[in-house]
């Protein structure tokens, strides 16, 4: 997870980010492939509207875990809306792995936190490393780290036949669109893809643990 | 400027997901259909993120060294590699594409 994180502070300062934005996006948005995604369509020079849309239709996942979780997290109001602020792939795969409910409750607080820590660190390391390098993408072949880092998160998605077709159908789409389209709308229009995956879905939550991509599925 | 705003919405569109059931649903399952579309839409968009990054160039569709990249990526994610030498071999690989 830690070299996932780095790999975010390095993307964030290749698309212009300053170090304070990149941590910023850490702590406060606190999932990878939303950051990732949002990021990306910035360095493209996409509108803020298209990296905000693209970042949150791949969190949309989150309402997701909340149901899941919702039952354990019990309490007074402010204590729920700090706790959602660790609802991720990893904190619901550890919560949801214990049948009590306040074992729910630590298993999901204390493995956010874990995860909130190393994201943080990680991130942070990524982005200071970056600021003080030359020409990363001639000579180190970084613009080649972005669209690895993509395919690691897909990979795992496409053992699934539903989100198979979908992300080919959306691969299509974006490419179909990019010559047409400013920067960030091509993968906006690629959540279209979505029509080719629709009838195989079984509804199980086939989620991907987006914070350790090369990783077995969290749920 | 552009990533400060995005990042304060992106922030709360994000919190919104994250919060929606804890503190509003309260336990009530999600329409099915959302579900649905909450578990499809990532494989879509993150699909269309890998080919643009991979293959955009100012608005246009080029295939270059960073394909060479992708190849690697892909033969090292086959491979079960951790996610550290999936990104350094598309790195080197395209890195040594270029300096042929």
């Amino acid at each position: 997870m830690a070299p996932f994180g780095v790999a975010f502070g390095i993307a964030s300062t290749e698309a212009g980010l300053a170090v304070w934005q990149a941590s910023a996006f850490s702590v406060l948005v606190f999932t990878g492939s939303a950051q990732f995604a949002a990021v990306g369509v910035i360095g493209d020079g996409g509108t803020a509207i298209s990296a905000v849309a693209a970042g949150a239709l791949l969190n949309l996942r989150s309402l997701a875990f909340g149901v899941v979780m919702a039952s354990a997290l019990q309490g007074p109001w402010w204590k729920r809306a700090v706790w959602s602020q660790l609802m991720i792939d990893e904190s619901t795969a550890v919560g949801s792995a214990q049948s009590d409910l306040r074992l729910r409750r630590y298993g999901y607080v204390w493995g956010g936190i874990a995860v909130f820590v190393a994201w943080n660190i990680s991130t942070l390391v990524g982005a200071a490393a970056l600021s003080s390098s030359g020409d990363l993408v001639a000579d180190w072949g970084i613009d080649a780290a972005i669209p690895a880092v993509f395919l690691a998160l897909v990979w795992p998605r496409l053992a699934d036949r539903g989100q198979l077709r979908s992300a080919l159908l959306g691969a299509v789409i974006a490419l179909a669109v990019l010559p047409i389209a400013p920067p960030g709308v091509p993968i906006l229009a690629a959540g279209i893809g979505v029509v080719a995956g629709w009838r195989d879905q079984s509804g199980a939550t086939a989620a991907a643990d987006d914070n350790q991509p090369a990783e077995e599925p969290a749920l | 400027m552009t990533a400060t705003v995005v990042l304060i919405g992106l922030t709360l569109c994000t919190y919104a997901c994250k919060a929606a059931a804890p503190l509003v649903l309260g336990g009530r399952p999600l329409p099915e259909n959302l579900g649905r579309l909450a578990d499809l839409l990532p494989a879509a968009l993150l699909a269309a993120l890998v080919v643009v990054s991979a293959l955009a160039d100012d608005g246009a569709v080029v295939a270059d060294a960073r394909l060479v990249g992708l190849g690697a990526a892909a033969t090292a994610l086959t491979l079960k590699a951790p996610f550290v030498v999936v990104v350094v071999a598309a790195s080197a690989a395209t890195a040594v594409a270029r300096a042929i």
